[in-house]
């Protein structure tokens, strides 16, 4: 029964890809003069180069961050939604420090990313702190927040490590030990994707075999329950938000550290958001949040391919993204299917157990 | 074009033949749950027809099919000689069936008469004549002898009450074929004597009933007929008059029941759980809890019944660390835990079977095995302090499925999946197994099958005689709390109305007498329920 119930997840998330690959490709048709090119490109094109598949691992390195945060966030019922501005605060504190501290190199990256962390927790637990403490709806807050630490960030960077001499916001260089080195020489994949596998088997590790992470999963799924089974709900809530707010914090941080030499975001960047659509299509799961980020990354990826070698805009990812999550929240698509499956499985149950005693 | 709808008695189909016909039905839930398979029911005009079976045996699926709740996946329903598919209540409404559920659906602030009408109110385009509406209700009421005031609002009736509106609402509607799903559960004695009156009344006007019931006695009474559902399957049907009460009892759950529960004298040791003086109103600011002390010993089992609403939610809830009391004092073990979390009163030997098992109980979407640890949470058996060792969980799991008997295929399919009195099993092997000094047990075998029930009943008896636990037993269920209860306390209202230190002497129609509010016991006597002073 498990197993099928898997199985059905898993079809109808692959189903959902391909209505919503169709539907981009209609649209393409409908618009573009060379679509069969155009969607060539956006599909094949990460694959016909090395070169093209690293920038697919590199863009899903803070997907993968983000992803795991907002899988552990939506487990405890309580939708915190400042990852996004949690890993901008994590990338603008690290490249505070990447300019600041001079440390020695192997101690200085380990160091920033760490504190960089913190400083994404600390943003996290702002909007928690308001609903357990006064209950103030957490969606409003943590939205809120976002903005708040974004100009934290631009704050803290304009007053204490401007450039100068730039013509717009950005840091001066940080120094060189900071740098999270190369893994894969000729591509820009950085040691970053190491400390992401960490965190993907941790808090796999954490979220299904830790006491905790018990407690957190009990306190999402039915406050009631575990309010009269003794388990504390602030503390669990607290917990799960504190790791999630590390993870993004850390995500920015090696973002920062890893594929730049200076602060320059213009902006929000944009991957806490990125992070529920990962986490959607990892049903909250961190041992999916991969292979969620990587179809994520490489959808860009190939749009952008795409976007370059034809006349056709990067735009129709933002279709696919939208079709493939209303597809998988939407609880009743395919459950009739479901449902005449399990009827089925469930009657010839049944008839073998007869023709057994029979 | 509103019709005004003017009642008629049901005399349109001969007395004695078959009016309803259910054949074929198999019906398989979302879940993959075989609620129904291939079951064959009928029901003949103007008999009252029993329909009994254990707890997810299938009986509220098959009901629910015919009320056009739920669609059946295979079968055949035929109403009045004519074949029917029942998409919807609304459906089952207008060809004359009505059901009286459990929980009734009324509008609380609206009048008894306004109730009733409701979706059929006289009057003359968007007009309603409440005048008319009064009347109808009025006739109706007082030719089945319904003792009912229409003009009053239905928050201010009984449970009793409100079940008759229901059951005058099926009757306003033309309905003449009356589905009644375990009416007794929440009436007293005497209400349900009533109730029976007038079913009789109904049935000798022509009325079909269709009575859902676990309560072997009052099937004998008032039922001509009986279905037995058995696992999802039909078993027969049988006259009434042919079969006793112990072959009731046989072909409901396939084996013989011991009725009667064995149990050895207590023998009360120390006090380990002392109530004190609880007060409690609630956010409507009604007084729940007013003045209520008790002393709970080891090795003994103290009952508190009482209709439900009395108090008895409260009192669990203040005991149990889940609410805080206004006023009063607990205590565990001479230990002061007023006000503690269940977290802390669990940490002292407390443990508490809550009486909504769906809600409370379990967490429905995760794994049986997840569900058994919930209050073993820091047990240094199930592995380091940091984590959960998995096979030592999987393990403790495997021997409560077994020890409780759990039926389901593995430990780890959500217990979401279970039948109800599974999911009763699990919530019981997960509070008992942890060998608590305090035991609640509020409700522990509501709705859930015979052979459940027993199950239950033998492992409280066990653990208070040999293990020394001291059980607060809270049951509405009367012959639960006669036949298990060392000593007795009966609520009402808030306040305990009679304290009796031996049940055995005490009889159904005495404890109704104290739990309606009709008999209460002198403060000196009530005293005899503490043993210690605090």
């Amino acid at each position: 029964m498990k197993k099928f119930k898997l199985d059905f997840n898993l079809i109808r998330t692959l189903i959902a890809i391909g209505i919503a690959l169709l539907l981009a490709l209609i649209i393409i048709l409908l618009t573009s003069d060379e679509p069969w090119a155009a969607f060539g490109y956006f599909i094949a094109g990460p694959l016909r180069n090395p070169k093209r598949f690293a920038n697919v691992i590199e863009a899903m390195l803070p997907l993968v961050f983000t992803g795991l945060s907002v899988s552990i966030i939506a487990r405890t019922g309580v939708f915190n939604l400042a990852s996004e501005g949690s890993l901008f605060i994590g990338g603008a504190v690290a490249a505070l420090c990447g300019v600041l501290l001079p440390l020695p190199s192997v101690i200085s990256p380990v160091v920033i990313l760490l504190i960089g962390g913190l400083a994404g927790m600390l943003a996290l637990l702002i909007p928690t702190l308001l609903r357990v403490k006064w209950n103030a709806n957490e969606i409003v807050s943590s939205l809120m927040l976002n903005y708040v630490l974004y100009y934290l960030g631009t704050f803290l960077i304009r007053t204490f490590v401007r450039d100068p001499d730039s013509g717009y916001l950005q840091s001066t260089a940080f120094h060189a030990e900071a740098d999270l080195p190369v893994i894969i020489p000729g591509t820009r994949i950085h040691a970053g994707a190491a400390v992401a596998l960490i965190c993907v088997v941790a808090l796999y590790l954490f979220l299904f075999r830790s006491r905790l992470g018990y407690k957190i999963r009990m306190v999402g799924e039915n406050p009631k329950f575990s309010f009269y089974s003794g388990i504390p709900y602030a503390l669990s809530i607290f917990a799960a938000q504190a790791v999630a707010g590390f993870v993004c914090g850390l995500g920015g941080a090696t973002e920062m550290l890893g594929m730049f030499d200076c602060y320059k975001w213009t902006g929000l960047p944009g991957y806490g958001w990125d992070g529920i659509i990962v986490a959607t299509l990892a049903r909250n799961n961190p041992a999916w949040v991969p292979l969620g980020a990587f179809f994520l990354a490489y959808m860009r990826v190939g749009a952008d391919i795409m976007t370059r070698m034809t006349d056709v805009q990067n735009e129709v990812v933002s279709i696919i993204q939208g079709v493939v999550i209303i597809l998988l929240v939407a609880e009743s698509f395919l459950a009739g299917w479901k449902k005449r499956r399990t009827f089925k499985e469930a009657t010839e149950g049944v008839q073998l157990e007869g023709g057994a005693k029979a | 074009m509103k019709q005004e709808m003017i009642h008629r008695d049901p005399d349109d189909f001969p007395i004695g033949e078959e009016i309803l016909r259910m054949s074929g039905i198999t019906k398989v839930y979302g879940n993959g749950v075989l609620a129904n398979e291939n079951v064959n029911f009928s029901v003949k005009k103007g008999e009252i027809h029993a329909i009994m079976g254990e707890n997810g045996a299938g009986k509220s699926t098959l009901m629910k099919i015919l009320f056009g709740n739920e669609q059946p996946d295979r079968g055949e329903i035929c109403f009045k000689g004519r074949t029917q598919t029942i998409e919807s209540p609304k459906k089952a409404v207008e060809l004359g069936i009505g059901m009286v559920y459990q929980h009734f659906n009324l509008a609380e602030s609206l009048t008894v008469a306004e109730n009733i009408v409701v979706g059929q109110e006289p009057g003359r385009g968007i007009l309603f004549r409440q005048k008319s509406a009064y009347d109808a209700v009025e006739e109706l009421a007082r030719k089945y002898a319904f003792d009912i005031d229409p003009k009053s609002r239905v928050r201010d009736l009984s449970v009793g009450k409100k079940q008759k509106v229901e059951i005058l609402k099926i009757l306003y509607r033309n309905s003449e074929l009356i589905i009644l799903d375990e009416p007794t559960a929440v009436l007293t004695p005497q209400e349900t004597e009533e109730l029976f009156h007038q079913l009789l009344l109904l049935k000798q006007n022509g009325y079909t009933i269709i009575f859902i019931s676990h309560k072997i006695n009052e099937v004998k009474t008032i039922c001509d007929r009986m279905t037995i559902i058995r696992a999802g399957k039909t078993r027969g049907t049988y006259e009434i008059s042919e079969l006793s009460a112990n072959d009731i009892s046989v072909l409901m759950v396939g084996r013989d029941v011991v009725q009667k529960i064995e149990k050895p004298a207590a023998k009360p040791g120390k006090t380990v759980l002392s109530a004190r003086d609880l007060r409690y109103r609630n956010e409507h600011g009604a007084v729940m809890l007013d003045g209520v002390s008790f002393d709970l010993r080891q090795g003994e089992i103290l009952g508190v019944a009482g209709v439900e609403g009395s108090g008895q939610r409260e009192l669990a809830e203040a005991v149990s660390g889940m609410l805080r009391p206004e006023g009063g004092a607990v205590y565990l073990d001479g230990r002061e835990i007023t006000g503690k979390t269940p977290g802390e009163v669990r940490a002292l030997g407390f443990s508490h079977i809550h009486e909504d098992r769906m809600t409370y109980g379990v967490a429905k979407n995760v794994s049986i095995t997840e569900n058994l640890i919930a209050n073993r949470c820091a047990s240094p058996e199930l592995g380091g302090k940091a984590f959960f060792d998995g096979k030592k969980t999987s393990a403790l799991a495997q021997k409560l499925v077994e020890e409780y008997q759990i039926v389901c295929k593995t430990p780890s399919v959500p217990a979401g999946m279970l039948s109800g009195g599974n999911i009763q099993k699990v919530v019981v092997a997960r509070e008992m197994s942890v060998e608590p000094q305090v035991l609640l047990a509020n409700q522990p075998t509501r709705g859930i099958d015979v052979g459940a029930v027993e199950f239950i009943h033998e492992r409280l008896i066990r653990d208070s005689r040999e293990k020394g636990c001291a059980v607060l037993l809270i049951s509405s269920d009367l012959n639960e709390v006669l036949e298990m209860s060392d000593s007795l306390l009966v609520m009402y209202k808030g306040h305990i109305s009679g304290y009796f230190a031996d049940v055995s002497a005490l009889t159904e129609q005495e404890l109704g007498l104290y739990m309606l509010g009709l008999k209460r016991q002198s403060e000196q006597e009530l005293k005899e329920a503490l043993h210690e002073k605090v």
